[in-house]
């Protein structure tokens, strides 16, 4: 490119200066226009935007940290204490702050020791975690030369953590596990329902149970702390701390030694045994078997001991006493003597002669006695009701049903808790069957027939009811009429969030006479102390319990069938698989005159109600009455080793 | 030769300013120097954990200082003499450093030749390349056309084109803008400039290709930092918030959270001016822009004063230097540009950007003060 001869060179230093400084000029401002930038964008981030920014920031420095509250106690009624919480050292590990978490599962195994079992534990709780740094236990009940150990290689295993744990722990194992419940792991199932706050780190929710239902009373409010943390998650101070409240202790009408004689007189037999304090509804005894150590279900079980207990055909798991539903067979015959006289289809003078067979009129159905065998229609002769009663007469019944309207018998046994839950605070309480009309249509889509109300007057057919509903019963009765809701609690030491069931409402059965209770009472002790009579003319359990009783006792024995026998077969319990047998029920109360307890004895597929679930009733009853005491404050029988204080009760609730 | 203060001094310091001026020295850059440094300590201060920190820094600033008073000892015609020797000399380095350069985080940037401390080249070049360019066009035509342009440029491109391969993209448009400072500083026309930095924009897209994937994530990130805010946004989320909620007048001196609990990434190096925003709020800030504003301003004074072209031309171009790195640095700190390498002079932790930028200002004083040549 030729230079341009006509641009000659500046020569004036001056004009050259003056150029040079008017360039500056205009860079000085252009320089001073971007710190008018850089001006106006810190003014705008700290002063207009100042409160998002700031409190990003303390979003970020500061934490809340849940402190779990400690569980409430469960006492039984003399103070033993049925659940207490205890410390145990776990290790846990926070897998974000792991690098290679194989690597560490390793160096633990090799520090401390490891099982299958723990380490399949942990894998399922890894997968199923649901919180961003949580700890997720690995191994429980950590000795202290164990925590030293992992201590002192602390540098070499990051997000390895030992912490201490309130557990739950159940002192009397499983002899509580239906009565009581127990609490588990918190699952992410659970989470869905729970309130996210009050949880916020609570390990373990209680299921089952006075546990379950007392869950929110038993929990307690959680504390928190506000506590600064670096970038790291790791705490520098603490701005405020609110200490956790402990859940409400409660204590019930639970009766360890009862509960402990019911467990003997059940034995290893599948059963349930449910007793109740007939003017205070309180639960004295409350036994399923066979049962399971509650304990397990706080260390956590593995999922191959947990497959066993669901895989059992004995369903330790199964709550028999609340959520066994069973037909009641004969104990269900007072109630329809009753519903006969309030209905006025028969008195205590009317008789009906049981020849053992019953038909309905222009019906083929034979309706057998219980005695029937082929060739001999069996019967109890000529009855009247009380002797319907102590007989057990099938007959009787069966003809008293048949004059019923449709859904008369029902809506009378209606008012004794069948079909309903009555029990104030009993979770999951099953509400049995109790079939109408309108039940069968909805069920079956079919009609009701007069023999289905024959059926159900010896108590088969559809009616199903629980342990708990039969001893309710009982207690009823024991009451000459008056319900009083059955309930766990009997005192707390403090005002329960809880709801209880909003159906049992204290009441009387309606439609009957004072002599008509007592009536029935007198007709029900003489199935266990009427004896020395004649042919058919014995309580038919006298010869089982009641020959030597100390006191009067009532009940009424029941047997029922369990699988339908084709009719003209005979029923041999020989013949019949184990679990097809009958079920044996024994309902009763003591003393006659002024119960003190009413009960329920049930065994699954255990046979004669007299002479099974009879023993049993009797049993338990010489336990309270007889035994070593209710009211006295013996100390606990060394077997028992509870030496825990009394809690201080509150007035009653 | 006349005295050119054109402005008015408290009584007391005319003697100060005339002393200081004897050893070659300016009083109000110096203050104003030495006030930016003196806020870096305390700030500096606040955030380091370590004993001993604040004392290293004290010497690597004393260090830059004394440097900065030695260059202003030196005349002017030194510089010129020198310029082009130092600019081939520092060429040849940059070769060196690709063929042998010692590799830290992932960048080659520094040599380890024997009998010699490890240094970084392109450090230098950020001194080499204004005087180059101005030794280069003092003599000619200025404004400078054609051929002389092509030659100017050319010197700003090709230690550019070296240093930005280690890579460090930072450094080699910084080396690169002081030269083309220079030609903007010698008067080239405005639309010169604008049709170049539309052509830079054009070729953006261009450039794009030959970026490291790291520099890449960095723009990214810059354009939609709410993208990855746990990864690569983290770092200027992180910042934003240390600013802001500094408030007006800040959470106080080593009481800043952002600051203190690490939540602040390169609390003392890169984004120290987040600390000084979250813990003395946007009075503590402004200050600081003021004080750089005053060096900047007396600086281009300083140039504008100069008799020769030369001295103008490099003067004006080491205080624009000085310029872009405040610019820069707290521009992306403040979540204006993206994330680049650029320390807050004489504030952020570390030696070498004191030393060079002091020294620079060591040249600006040298030009300032030598009137005979």
């Amino acid at each position: 490119m030729p230079r341009n001869p006509k641009t000659p060179q500046p020569i004036d230093p001056e004009q050259l200066r003056q150029a040079f400084a008017k360039r500056a000029f205009v860079l000085f401002v252009i320089v001073a226009g971007l710190f008018s930038v850089l001006g106006a964008r810190l003014v705008w981030l700290m002063i207009v935007q100042y409160e998002e920014y700031r409190t990003q920031s303390e979003d970020n420095h500061r934490q809340t940290v849940p402190m779990v509250p400690v569980r409430g106690l469960i006492y039984d009624r003399n103070g033993h204490l049925l659940a207490d919480n205890q410390p145990i050292l776990s290790i846990a590990i926070v897998t974000e702050h792991v690098g290679d978490l194989d690597r560490t599962l390793f160096d633990v195994d090799a520090l401390v020791g490891l099982s299958a079992d723990e380490r399949a534990a942990f894998k399922d709780r890894v997968r199923r975690k649901r919180r961003p740094l949580e700890e997720i236990p690995l191994k429980t009940g950590v000795t202290p030369a164990q925590r030293a150990i992992v201590e002192i290689n602390r540098h070499r295993l990051p997000g390895v953590v030992i912490s201490p744990e309130s557990v739950r722990h159940y002192p009397f194992d499983a002899l509580f596990a239906h009565a009581v419940g127990s609490v588990r792991r918190i699952s992410e199932e659970d989470l869905i329902d729970l309130d996210a706050r009050r949880y916020r780190s609570t390990r373990f929710i209680g299921k089952r149970g006075v546990e379950a239902f007392y869950e929110q009373s038993l929990h307690g409010e959680p504390g928190f702390r506000q506590v600064e943390v670096d970038v790291h998650g790791v705490e520098r101070g603490e701005f405020s701390r609110q200490r956790p409240s402990p859940g409400h202790d409660l204590v019930l009408h639970l009766d360890v030694e009862l509960q402990i004689a019911a467990t003997r007189a059940l034995g290893s037999r599948r059963g349930a045994v449910v007793a109740i304090e007939p003017k205070t509804g309180g639960i004295l005894a409350l036994v399923s078997n066979p049962s399971y150590d509650p304990n397990l279900f706080v260390s956590g079980l593995t999922a191959a001991q947990y497959q066993a207990l669901l895989d059992s055909r004995d369903k330790p798991l199964l709550n028999r006493a609340t959520d066994g539903r069973y037909a009641p067979g004969s104990t269900f015959k007072p109630i329809v003597g009753l519903a006969g006289l309030a209905l006025d289809l028969t008195d205590w003078e009317a008789t009906y002669a049981d020849y053992g067979e019953f038909r309905l009129p222009n019906q083929r159905r034979v309706y057998r006695a219980w005695n029937w065998r082929p060739g001999q229609p069996g019967g109890q002769g000529i009855v009247n009701l009380r002797q319907a009663v102590f007989r057990s007469s099938n007959g009787y019944f069966y003809n008293l049903g048949s004059q019923m309207d449709v859904d008369a018998l029902p809506e009378f046994a209606a008012q004794f808790g069948y079909g309903r839950v009555l029990s104030l605070d009993v979770a999951d309480a099953d509400a049995g069957v109790l079939p109408d009309s309108d039940w069968k249509r909805g069920e079956r889509g079919e009609p009701w027939y007069p023999g289905d109300t024959v059926n159900m007057a010896i108590g088969q057919g559809d009616l199903l009811s629980t342990p708990l509903q039969v001893a309710t019963v009982a207690s009823i009765i024991a009451n000459r009429g008056m319900l009083v809701p059955p309930r766990m609690l009997k005192s707390s030491d403090g005002v329960l969030p809880e709801t209880l069931a909003p159906n049992a409402q204290p009441g009387r059965v309606e439609g009957l006479a004072e002599t008509d209770w007592e009536q029935m009472v007198d007709a029900m002790e003489d199935v266990i102390h009427l004896g020395n009579q004649e042919y058919l003319r014995n309580g038919i359990a006298w010869a089982h319990i009641g020959r030597d009783i100390g006191y009067r006792l009532a009940g009424k024995s029941g047997t029922a069938q369990v699988v339908e026998i084709p009719q003209g077969e005979e029923y041999d319990e020989e013949l019949l698989d184990e679990y097809s047998r009958k079920h044996a029920w024994f309902m009763a109360f003591a003393p006659a005159d002024d119960p003190a307890i009413a009960l329920s004895a049930f065994v699954e597929n255990g046979g004669g109600g007299s002479s099974v679930a009879g023993p049993i009733v009797r049993e338990v009853v010489d336990a309270y009455l007889l035994g070593k005491r209710p009211d006295t404050d013996d100390p606990a029988p060394p077997a028992l080793a509870s030496d825990a204080p009394l809690t201080p009760a509150a007035a009653g609730t | 030769m006349a005295r050119d203060f054109h402005y008015t001094l408290p009584a007391g310091t005319a003697l100060a300013q005339r002393r200081l001026y004897n050893v070659h020295l300016d009083l109000t850059l110096l203050v104003a120097l030495i006030a930016i440094a003196g806020f870096g300590l305390l700030v500096l201060n606040a955030v380091s954990e370590q004993a001993g920190v604040v004392t290293g820094q004290m010497v690597r600033v004393g260090l830059a200082f004394v440097v900065m008073v030695a260059l202003a000892q030196l005349e002017p015609r030194t510089y010129l003499r020198w310029a082009p020797i130092v600019y081939l000399i520092g060429l040849a380095l940059l070769v060196l450093v690709l063929v042998l350069g010692v590799t830290a985080k992932g960048s080659t940037r520094w040599l380890d030749l024997p009998g010699l401390p490890r240094f970084q080249p392109s450090e230098m070049m950020k001194l080499a390349v204004p005087l180059a360019v101005a030794w280069y066009l003092h003599e000619r035509s200025v404004p400078p056309r054609g051929r002389h342009l092509l030659v100017a440029v050319g010197l700003c491109i090709a230690p550019a084109a070296l240093i930005a391969p280690q890579p460090d993209l930072g450094t080699s448009l910084l080396v690169a803008g002081g030269g083309l400072t220079v030609i903007v500083l010698a008067g080239i026309r405005w639309w010169l400039v604008a049709a170049a930095g539309g052509a830079m924009a054009a070729a953006a897209p261009v450039l794009w290709l030959f970026l490291n994937d790291y520099q890449r994530k960095r723009i990214l990130t810059f354009l939609n930092p709410e993208q990855d805010p746990l990864g690569a946004g983290w770092n200027i989320a992180q910042s934003k918030i240390a600013i802001g909620s500094g408030g007006l007048f800040g959470k106080g001196l080593g009481e800043g959270t952002q600051s203190q609990l690490d939540f602040l990434p390169e609390s003392g190096t890169d984004f120290i001016i987040a600390v000084v925003g979250e813990e003395l709020g946007l009075v503590g800030a402004m200050l600081l822009l003021a004080l750089y504003l005053v060096v900047i301003a007396r600086a281009l004074f300083m140039a504008t004063s100069s008799p020769t072209t030369f001295g103008r031309l490099v003067a004006g171009a080491l205080t624009l230097v000085f310029f872009a790195y405040v610019f820069v640095n707290i521009a992306m700190v403040s979540g204006l540009l993206p994330v680049v390498g650029v320390p807050l002079p004489l504030v952020s932790y570390g030696g070498t950007s004191a030393i060079t930028l002091l020294a620079g200002f060591g040249i600006v004083m040298s030009i300032h003060s030598h009137r005979g040549w």
